[in-house]
């Protein structure tokens, strides 16, 4: 079982990877797919500001140019950003907190091959009759009038990859409620593995509605119900406010471990602690608790009268109290700091004021009254790029710079990455800026043309400019991890010099146990506390060395999935008429996927143990950080 | 854990439920599904409501004159029973007498079953009114509302039948322990549900 330096031959690998339930291995499987689909929605990006780059322009249909504004918003949203962060999530936290693994890691494995189907059964729609169009709110009124099965491939690949992200939720609870090492008090958790417990708890309450939802609109299409049929009594709007419910919290999902990101960089290297840890979290918990009051600024101009106007129009407002008391947070530990300024914290600098930005156009469409102005123009495109880019994209960038040793054992360059951040730092701010003015000249979202005669070519043109920088840095990004990977110099346990938090006291990668003493955490940057009282080890221990339990790899969570997968192809044809076999598909993917899960349930799930002499033995050949 | 350790009513802690790691992260991961269990039918509910008797114009159907207590009435009783039931099971288990826990665990089947027997009988039934699922918004809501409920009260029989199959020859461990209790728990969460849906969909609906 002696584990670390093991060779292994192609199909070994692919196979240990499907049959994995280690959280370091999962957070891999999240990091490629995550920016697979990364790539596949920046594509569509590039589209889409090719066929705007000049007036009257016939580079895409209108048909097609729904299409892909469409999958380009529920890619990036649903299968690049959050799975991305989902992988420092699993990469990190369980580390952060001195645990040897998730709380479930069948389930965390689960997880992840949920979200991987439902992103294939999404793109899938390309090459079967064509994307949804309804756009990433797909509301009903849309929706329901939309021919093909397009829709049907975004209800469905959602409901999928949403159980997915509820599972990992769940588990992240239960990891940090329960798995903390000794001494690791709620209010010495890093603040990356505060912000992962709170948007966890965001997920947990926020994926029922939308999955609700869903489920309204599969049954409406596929199965002849009348949710939002107006004719049948249906109500169109009940989908916007189940849509919403969870759509506003979903942006807090993305945002809140961004911030984690991005304390966890300013800390490190401003070689301080954090300035209002307090504050920072209590903020965290609050912006969580609000992002559930707010959901209606959304929904302004529908009509729900001038009082729920009014109400969630404060709500909103007040939103941007927690968050603004996190900016200066951040402002006072880089404040007399002693700065250096690496790849992470070059994108956390840049961060602040895209970030704010962003807030205060979001502040600016809470005035309700304001908003029937902006809505549904590319004032609102411009706002949530600010948001979306300039805080959940420059957190994604800067983590994979800040963590990536810690995942691989091997730094990516610090030179390609300053060029990769101006490219994108510039086109970004060229490309999203303007569109603020454009939304204000009167330009609507989501129009596949304009005229030559409006006014907007110029500003237009401009735009499309910034993005193809955006495109450059992330090609240099790319070739920056060939090359790193290639190179593959190997880094020992704190790459960085000035880790603070657990993470960065053992071996990049860690070994599959994690620890193999569990550690004893004497105070918030428990590791810099060990550092600066001159503790080689880098921590204490709370046990003596002895066996560890693990848990036993398994492949039912990929078939599982398989499953489900293959039930919603029967589904997705179930009324065509013309496809009898739709009915015997769906009945099979039910059969393996209660099947495999009877089998677990039947089938006890020991683990194993990894004796002493073993880890006795890799601690001898492995000071992993040489080889 | 050693899955192979013998117990006596003597040496069985007496919060088996808990007593190991696995079983203390089952426990709360298990509450905390239940909270987005919670939200789910939160949402069914109000949806139910924003919908209630809305149908095309000349709907046959509306709550009011559909809707008959004494089925339900008793449906609600069965379940409730049966809810108390799988208390004196996990009473049982508690104590670590597994044949009894069995029983009762049996029982619960039964009644569960018999639950589920009724509700097929007046969705049957209903469906041969005219009142199907496609009719209108409120069938469409009321079938969906309820179905998953439904659909529960299948899952939890599974679940049950499942557990007590697996373990009959080993009796009672460290390690099936916090299933029978989350299974029980499940349990009683559907059964909470109900109380909501006889409630707001069929004493408010017969009231009009
Ligand atoms: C100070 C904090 C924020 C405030 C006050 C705010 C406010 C708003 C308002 C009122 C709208 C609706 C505008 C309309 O459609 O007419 C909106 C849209 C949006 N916001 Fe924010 N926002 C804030 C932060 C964020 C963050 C942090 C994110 C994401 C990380 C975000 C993502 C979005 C998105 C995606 C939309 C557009 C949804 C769509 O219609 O497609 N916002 N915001
Ligand atoms: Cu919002």
């Amino acid at each position: 079982m002696s584990s670390i330096a093991q060779k292994k031959g192609f199909g070994a690998t692919i196979w240990d990877f499907m049959t994995t339930v280690d959280h370091k291995k999962i957070a891999i499987l999240y990091l490629i797919s995550g920016g697979f689909f990364f790539l596949v929605g920046g594509v569509e990006a590039m589209l889409i500001r090719i066929q705007l780059a000049k007036a009257g322009n016939d580079f895409l249909s209108a048909g097609l140019y729904n299409e892909i504004i469409t999958m380009h918003g529920t890619t990036m949203i649903f299968l690049a950003s959050m799975p991305i962060l989902l992988a420092f999530m699993n990469a990190i936290m369980p580390l952060q907190i001195g645990a040897r693994d998730v709380a479930f890691p069948f389930l965390n494995s689960l997880g992840f091959w949920l979200f991987f189907f439902g992103g294939i059964f999404l793109n899938l729609s390309w090459f079967m009759g064509g994307a949804p169009d309804a756009g990433w709110t797909n509301y009903a009124s849309l929706a329901l009038a939309s021919e093909g099965h397009g829709i049907d491939f975004y209800t469905l690949g959602l409901t999928i990859s949403g159980f997915g992200t509820l599972i990992a939720g769940i588990n992240f609870l239960v990891t940090i409620i329960n798995m903390r090492a000794p001494g690791m008090t709620y209010m010495r958790m890093p603040l990356f593995t505060w912000t992962t417990f709170v948007a966890s708890a965001l997920i947990l309450l926020a994926f029922p509605p939308l999955t609700v939802g869903l489920f309204f609109m599969i049954f409406d299409r596929l199965f002849g119900a009348n949710f939002f049929a107006v004719d049948m009594g249906g109500n169109t709007i009940i989908w916007e406010h189940l849509f919403w419910i969870f759509g506003h919290p979903e942006v807090y999902i993305l945002i809140l471990p961004a911030f984690g990101i991005f304390s966890e960089i300013f800390a490190i290297f401003s070689r301080k602690r954090l300035f209002g840890y307090t504050a920072l979290v209590f903020a965290t918990i609050l912006i969580g608790f609000y992002g559930f009051m707010v959901w209606a600024h959304h929904m302004f101009t529908v009509g729900l009268g001038p009082t729920a106007n009014a109400v969630f129009a404060l709500a909103t407002m007040i939103i941007a109290v927690p968050t603004g008391i996190k900016i200066f947070n951040w402002l006072l530990t880089i404040w007399g700091g002693n700065i250096s300024f690496t790849v992470p914290m070059i994108y956390a600098v840049a961060f602040i004021p895209s970030f704010v930005a962003g807030g205060v156009t979001g502040v600016m469409q809470a005035i309700a009254p304001l908003d029937y102005q902006l809505h549904d123009s590319y004032f609102i495109v411009a706002h949530f790029h600010y948001v979306i880019v300039g805080g959940v994209v420059l957190a994604i960038l800067a983590g994979t710079h800040l963590y990536w040793p810690k995942m691989f054992g091997t730094m990516l360059s610090e030179k390609l990455g300053k060029w990769t951040f101006w490219f994108f730092f510039i086109g970004f701010h060229l490309t999203f800026f303007i569109q603020h003015f454009l939304g204000l000249m009167g330009m609507p979202r989501r129009v596949y043309t304009f005229g030559a005669d409006q006014g907007w070519d110029l500003f237009n043109a401009i735009s499309s400019a910034g993005a193809v920088l955006m495109a450059i840095g992330v090609i240099i990004m790319l070739v920056n991890v060939v090359m790193t990977t290639i190179k593959n110099e190997r880094v020992g346990n704190d790459p960085w010099g000035d880790g603070r938090t657990l993470e960065w006291a053992i071996p990049s990668p860690p070994p599959f146990y994690n620890f193999a003493q569990t550690p004893l955490v004497r105070g918030l940057d428990t590791y810099w506390i060990e550092k600066m009282e001159g503790n080689k080890k880098g921590m204490i221990f709370a046990e003596p060395l002895g066996d560890i339990h693990m848990p036993n790899g398994s492949i039912i969570p990929f078939v599982m999935s398989l499953g489900m997968f293959i039930a919603s192809f029967g589904a997705l044809y179930f009324l065509d008429g013309d496809k009898p076999w739709a009915l015997a598909v769906l009945v099979i993917g039910m059969l393996i996927l209660f099947g495999s899960m009877l089998l677990r349930s039947l089938k006890d799930d020991l683990g194993f143990h990894i004796t002493k002499a073993e880890l006795l033995e890799d601690a001898k050949g492995g000071k992993t950080d040489g080889h | 854990m050693d899955i192979n350790q013998k117990y006596t009513p003597q040496s069985w802690p007496d919060h088996p439920e808990t007593a190991t790691l696995e079983g203390k992260n089952k426990f709360i991961g298990f509450w905390l599904l239940l909270a987005a269990e919670t939200v789910t039918f939160a949402s069914l509910f109000a949806t139910y409501l924003a919908l209630k008797d809305k149908g095309p114009s000349g709907m046959e159907y509306s709550a009011a004159g559909l809707f008959e207590l004494p089925l339900v009435f008793a449906m609600t009783m069965i379940l409730l029973t049966s809810s108390l039931t799988s208390v004196y099971a996990m009473y049982h288990m508690k104590n670590h007498n597994f044949k009894a826990m069995q029983a009762w665990l049996g029982i619960t089947v039964i009644l569960g079953a018999t639950f589920l027997g009724l509700e097929i009988y007046e969705f049957n039934h209903y469906v041969h009114l005219g009142f199907g699922f496609t009719n209108s918004a409120f069938s469409s809501a009321f079938y969906v509302l309820v179905g998953t409920h439904g659909a529960h009260v299948l899952f939890g029989l599974s679940w049950f039948i499942a557990l007590m199959i697996r373990n009959s020859k080993r009796g009672l461990n460290m390690y099936n322990a916090p299933k029978f209790y989350l299974a029980s728990l499940y349990w009683h969460f559907i059964d909470v549900v109900w109380v909501f849906i006889f409630t707001v969909v069929y004493l408010m609906g017969v009231i009009g």
